[in-house]
């Protein structure tokens, strides 16, 4: 499918997400995912808190370990992966943490430049620096090379999670909660980041979020969650012009309160 | 669906005993790994050289201090028994002996267990609740070999040095307490102390800080990468290194010492 803004490759796959289950104890998080990401395109799940949103990125990232089913990223079974393989792959997907999960004992310099120093021996101290100023740049926060994670705001920390995701050029980035805390106009400034990320960068994404703002900003498709499953996948426009149950509150929520 | 989800699994035992022997078991594991991991090219030097900077520079003043006052007090204190022999003479070989084999090595294993041992707990655990470790992870950055190995050899590493510092310390102390009372030169003080230390001293402190450190270093390092509940798992990993640290160590100091003098 081609976009009028960009290419959605619709025979490319590159995640799949098939019949997925997982469980913490009795408690069913997810209850028989099936889910596609295609290349170039930007899937927002949206969702309750406690539904397993978060979760279902942290099992294709192979933070968690799903009870059955499978989840093939960029045509690996991540389950099936030895370490190391796991490891290689995790250079090619982003993950931006809810909390950001800067390094507290590093500037920002620092957090930038670690993933890429331990992944790329060979790479020259000045590179180091060159791309650090790069991604600084495209994240537009420039200024806050030399300070550490506690002299940042809330928003400046999420885009400098974003930027040391970035820094390893991955192909796919998965976003947990970008806008989680902010307020409307950080909210619209991330939102934007996360669309010229795809502009700049040719990432696929996974926007995991509770903001139907975000959604609707970042989106091409949008999957709505509830109860370990998806209730509706589809367009933004697809999804809410049927106004019922659960997605008539989100929608309720977001923009008529 | 596989037909297991979902159901929470029966325990084999009671709940208790099931999770007592699976702690064991991840601790096994945890050391399994820990020995896999630092064998395995390459070292993370930078992170190695910056632990021994934390682990040993940082302790010297509080091991300087305690190994001084030890030394000081244990000679004032034996000297009053050793007068009424009128062995005064002996005191610079007593406190030699006893500060290398057994209080140096414990002085400077309970005061890292302290001192470094919470801090790493406690470091270990906050990177562990505010998701650093998992960021490191999805980063392809190995947080075991980075975190854990480089803390782990770093502490097995310093302790056996601030320990002969500490025996060292220790006995200058215990020789400006006899110099003030017997007039005993630093040589001839020096001289009679280190004529009754065997060879088997030496090498049962140095397998003592050795042990030790390497109890401190894992116990910190488990109850750091495996912290829960928030904030209040990050005070919880401290204080749980430092307690089982100082009760392993203890325990540790029994068996060596059976086992050293039984060669003796």
């Amino acid at each position: 499918m081609t976009d009028s803004k960009h290419h959605i490759f619709k025979e490319n796959e590159v995640i799949r997400i098939r019949d997925l289950y997982k469980s913490f104890g009795d408690k069913h998080v997810l209850t028989g995912i099936d889910l596609d990401l295609y290349q170039g395109e930007n899937l927002a799940v949206l969702g309750r808190s406690g539904t397993g949103k978060s979760v279902l990125i942290k099992i294709i990232i192979g933070l968690l370990q799903q009870d059955s089913g499978t989840v093939t990223v960029l045509g690996e079974d991540v389950n099936s992966l030895s370490y190391p393989d796991l490891r290689a792959l995790r250079l090619k997907v982003g993950f931006s943490f809810q909390s950001s999960a800067l390094y507290d004992s590093m500037t920002v310099r620092e957090n930038l430049a670690f993933p890429l120093k331990r992944n790329n021996k060979s790479m020259s101290r000045g590179q180091i620096e060159k791309t650090v100023s790069i991604v600084l740049d495209a994240i537009g926060l420039p200024e806050t090379i030399d300070q550490y994670p506690a002299e940042l705001s809330g928003g400046q920390k999420k885009r400098i999670g974003i930027g040391r995701t970035l820094i390893l050029r991955p192909e796919i980035m998965l976003y947990d909660e970008p806008t989680s805390g902010l307020d409307p106009i950080t909210s619209t400034e991330l939102n934007n980041l996360i669309v010229s990320v795809r502009e700049r960068f040719n990432t696929s994404s996974i926007v995991i979020t509770h903001d139907l703002t975000c959604a609707k900003t970042v989106a091409d498709r949008v999957a709505v969650m509830d109860d370990g499953n998806f209730i509706a996948i589809g367009t933004f426009d697809e999804v809410f012009s049927a106004q019922k149950g659960l997605v008539k509150s989100f929608y309720d929520y977001n923009f008529i309160q | 669906m596989n037909s297991t989800n979902g159901k929470s699994e029966k325990p084999l035992i009671t709940g208790k005993i099931d999770s007592f022997f699976l702690h064991f078991y991840n601790i096994f594991n945890f050391i399994r790994r820990l020995f896999r991991e630092a064998v395995r090219p390459p070292i993370e030097w930078g992170e190695f050289i910056n632990q021994c900077y934390q682990v040993g520079y940082k302790s010297l003043a509080l091991v300087t201090v305690t190994g001084f006052i030890t030394g000081v007090v244990f000679t004032e204190q034996s000297r009053p028994t050793l007068s009424e022999f009128g062995v005064t003479a002996w005191l610079p070989s007593l406190v030699a002996i006893a500060v290398v084999r057994a209080l140096a090595p414990l002085i400077a294993a309970l005061i890292c267990a302290g001192k470094v041992g919470s801090s790493i707990g406690a470091e270990l655990a906050s990177m562990k609740v505010t998701e650093q470790i998992d960021a490191m992870e999805v980063s392809a950055i190995n947080p075991f070999r980075y975190l854990v190995v480089t803390r782990v050899i770093a502490m097995t590493v310093c302790l056996p040095i601030l320990m002969f510092y500490n025996a060292l310390i220790g006995c200058m102390g215990s020789y400006f307490d006899v110099h003030a009372h017997e007039q005993t030169s630093l040589v001839a003080f020096f001289d009679n102390a280190f004529t009754q230390i065997t060879f088997l001293d030496y090498t049962t402190a140095l397998t003592k800080s050795i042990v030790y450190g390497f109890t401190i270093g894992v116990v910190s390092c488990y109850q750091g990468f495996h912290a829960t509940q928030g904030t209040l798992g990050v005070g919880k990993a401290a204080n749980i290194s430092v307690v089982i640290s100082m009760f392993l160590i203890f325990i540790e100091e029994v068996i060596i010492v059976h086992i050293f003098n039984s060669i003796r």
